[in-house]
Order: C-alpha cells, then sequence, then structure tokens
C-alpha cells in the first residue's frame, strides 16, 4: 500500500478475509465493518452501534476478537480478518451454533454473530470456562432480546461436550 | 454516521511519523482507534489527516529497567493485564487494565492512547499518577520527559503537543510502597462512576488517587487512620472538594467506599 494517500481518494489494499485474499479500492475513511458488508458481501457482520458498544460487528483480527466498526478497512492490510462466515461450515452450523439453537441463544438474531465470534474465540483460548469467565467474555456483547442466560448456557454446554 | 473524509499515513519508523506530525496540519494519531474512530464516527473529531502508528517498530515493548520498567505506548490493554512481567513489579497496574472496557477493546485500545485521550473515567491515566510515571513525548525537536503527575491538566486536556508522540511510559518500582485498586461501574467494563488507588507506606503514609469523580485524576497525600470510622470520615472530607458533575452526592460516596477497598488491597499486599 501507499504510504500517502490523498482525501477521498482509493487506495487498493489486500485484505485477508477468512483464509481468502481480495484486493480491493477503498477509502481511508471506510469502517472495515462497512467493506465487509458492502464490498464483500459479507453481512453476517452486523452494524449497531458504530461506537464500540453493542458488539455486533465483532470479528477476529489475526484471532482476538476486535471491534470491525472502530477500525479503518485500510487497517487491516496484513492482517487476518475472520467473520461470522469464516466460522460456520459450507454445510449446516458450527457445534457451537448447534448450542446457540439447541439453548434457544437468540431471537432476533442480531447480535448472535458477534456473540458466536467472541464466544468461539474464549472457548479456543479457554476450551472449559467457568460461568464467570463466560459472562466476563459476553461482557461486551450487547443482547436486547434473551437476558443472556441462554447465551451463557449454550457456550458453556458447547464447552462441555468440546465442541467450538 | 460515518467518518469525514482524511488523508492516511501510516509509517513504520518513528522518525517518519514524527515528520508528518510535524509537517502535516489537522493531523492526529491513530493507535487503537477505541476512543479516536467513535468520536469520528459521529463526527464530533474531523481530523484532516491521520498517522496510524500501528506498524511503527518498536512501541509496544516492556522492558526492565534500572528504576522500573518502561512500557511502549502501543501495548494495548489486554497485554498490559497479561504481561508476567507487570503483573510482578505492579499487579495493580494489570488489574486496572483489566477493568478497561471490554474484551474486544482491551485487545485493541492502547496505553498510550487512553493516557493521551485523558478520559477523566479512565483507570489508566490515574494509575500513572499514583504510579508516580513518567511519560517520554517525542517530537522532531527531540524528547521531553514529564511526569504523569503534572500531564494530566483537566478534562481530556493534556501537554502533550500536537506535534507530539507519547512513545513510553517509565513506571518505578514500588520500593516500600503497596499499592490497592477498587472501582465501581454500573457493569464491568464500563467507565468507572468512580474509582480509586490507595498507597500505603510505613506506618500508614500515602495517598489515594482517585478518578471519576473529578476532570482528572486526583491524588490526595495522606495518612490513613487506622481506625475505620475515622479513615471514612478522611475519605469524605477528601472527597467534598471533587465535582464529579452528575449524581454528586452518590458518586462522592463510591469514591469514599472505593478508596477504602483500595486501602483495604494495599494493606493485605503489604502483608
Amino acid at each position: 500500500m501507499m504510504s500517502e494517500v490523498q482525501t477521498k481518494t482509493t487506495v487498493r489494499v489486500r485484505l485477508n478475509v477468512n483464509g481468502a485474499v481480495h484486493e480491493l479500492d477503498v477509502e481511508p475513511r471506510w469502517l472495515l465493518s462497512d467493506v465487509l458488508r458492502h464490498q464483500l458481501g459479507l453481512t453476517g457482520t452486523h452494524v449497531g452501534c458504530e461506537q464500540g458498544v453493542c458488539g455486533a460487528c465483532t470479528v477476529l483480527v489475526d484471532g482476538k476478537p476486535e471491534r470491525s466498526c472502530l477500525m479503518f478497512a485500510v487497517q487491516a492490510e496484513g492482517h487476518e480478518v475472520t467473520t461470522i462466515e469464516g466460522l460456520t461450515p459450507a454445510d449446516g452450523l458450527s457445534p457451537l451454533q448447534e448450542a446457540f439453537q439447541e439453548h434457544h441463544a437468540l431471537q432476533c438474531g442480531f447480535c448472535t454473530p458477534g456473540m458466536v465470534v467472541t464466544a468461539a474465540a474464549l472457548l479456543r483460548d479457554r476450551p472449559n470456562p467457568t460461568e464467570e469467565e463466560v459472562r466476563e467474555a459476553l461482557s461486551g456483547n450487547v443482547c436486547r432480546c434473551t437476558g443472556y442466560q441462554f447465551i451463557v448456557d449454550a457456550v458453556l454446554a458447547a464447552a462441555k461436550e468440546g465442541r467450538s | 454516521m460515518k467518518p469525514v473524509a482524511f488523508a492516511y499515513h501510516r509509517p513504520r519508523t518513528l522518525q517518519e511519523a514524527l515528520e508528518r506530525l510535524h509537517s502535516e496540519p489537522d493531523c492526529k494519531v491513530l493507535a487503537g482507534g477505541q476512543s479516536l474512530v467513535p468520536l469520528m464516527n459521529f463526527r464530533l473529531s474531523r481530523p484532516g489527516a491521520l498517522v496510524d502508528i500501528n506498524d511503527v517498530e518498536g512501541l509496544d515493548r516492556v522492558e526492565t529497567t534500572d528504576a522500573g520498567i518502561r512500557i511502549g505506548a502501543l501495548v494495548r490493554h489486554q497485554v498490559l493485564s497479561d504481561h508476567p512481567l507487570i503483573r510482578e513489579v505492579h499487579p495493580v497496574l494489570a488489574e486496572a487494565a483489566s477493568h478497561v472496557g471490554h474484551w474486544a477493546i482491551r485487545n485493541r485500545g492502547t496505553l498510550g492512547g487512553s493516557l493521551a485521550h485523558a478520559d477523566p473515567a479512565a483507570e489508566l491515566p490515574a494509575a500513572m499518577v499514583a504510579l508516580d510515571a513518567t511519560f517520554e513525548l517525542a517530537s522532531v525537536h527531540g524528547v521531553r520527559e514529564v511526569p504523569a503527575r503534572s500531564f494530566f491538566l483537566g478534562y481530556l486536556m493534556t501537554d502533550l503537543q500536537p506535534d507530539e508522540l507519547l512513545v513510553a511510559v517509565h513506571v518505578p518500582r514500588s520500593e516500600g510502597r503497596a499499592f490497592g485498586f477498587a472501582e465501581f461501574a454500573r457493569r464491568r467494563g464500563d467507565f468507572a462512576l468512580a474509582g480509586a488507588f490507595a498507597e500505603v507506606s510505613e506506618g500508614g503514609a500515602g495517598a489515594v488517587t482517585w478518578f471519576g469523580v473529578s476532570g482528572g485524576p486526583e491524588r490526595c497525600e495522606l495518612t490513613f487512620p487506622e481506625d475505620a470510622a475515622a479513615r471514612e470520615a478522611a475519605f469524605t472530607a477528601l472527597v467534598e472538594a471533587f465535582d464529579p458533575g452528575e449524581d454528586a452526592p452518590y458518586r462522592r460516596h463510591l469514591a469514599v467506599l472505593a478508596a477504602e477497598r483500595a486501602y483495604q488491597q494495599a494493606v493485605g499486599r503489604r502483608g
């Protein structure tokens, strides 16, 4: 990428998303969340508050949960981005996603991608988390439907069965 | 909303970053972006250019020095919280970092960013004041060292000049002092309603550094009374001087409780 970028011009970037490399022309001001959705059609990443509070846009950057609404797409160059699509098998659901379904861990589904992305990273780092650790890890993801209990149940159930 | 257009620079060396900050008007530093990008998304901040320092080499180190530890400005909150050296030398700093935002915020937010932003309810500016840290501020003119205790000037205001970059902090070893930390927030990860660091030395001498109750960190030296009721009275008298804004009586009450819990933790660490 060029080291200097002028206002309102686009710049060509190479983004590694879900293991595939995409060459895109982006304005520096475009948020990673918007580029994922509008340029790459990865609409599983949801956009709620655009101020880092709600957690719906959470993706993995080099394996760590981060807010895609608080990062410019140009900044993702040189890093590996994983979205909810990248955590979903070609057919069906991942075991963690199945646990969400079994435990009624979603109603409207708006927060679900961010919840699953964050929980998947938690279970990778801590295969047997305590309930407190699950609640702490998910504390940055807001759900207005479930009251969280079924989400916590689903993550603990997935952990218990050794799946993520 | 979306940010206004800006010129984007991603230097790889400190010199390049400092030259850009010096030559470009209306330029802001982009580190973790966890405070700056929300402000830009809401167009409360409209910088003409950003200098993204994430690729600048050497800013993300934690090192032992003769006097204590040197922590690079790009060290993320989660790293600060988990780092073995910091947990050993200043467990209170690691604990405070674990209270900054949520996991996803801590994975990206940086120490330097939190200090330069200077939110009055933030943990790390108060931690630096409590631990008597010194900041390394670099510009094309050279490096100047500024004590944390004179860096914070008020609500979101610091001594950092527009062409300067905070590159590292120096935190001295505790040397016979024990520190404790406590805060109250509506939920873990929210900004503090009130919080405190306590410093306790031989004979009960020490200090309390409060945050969230004023325009910036507030450090008050005192000799801690041994009697709990007398301590409460001493804390209450001190927090009377602060203007926490909304819910002032409640938050002064929380500030007193936070000071007591921080004191108890510090005393526990003295053993």
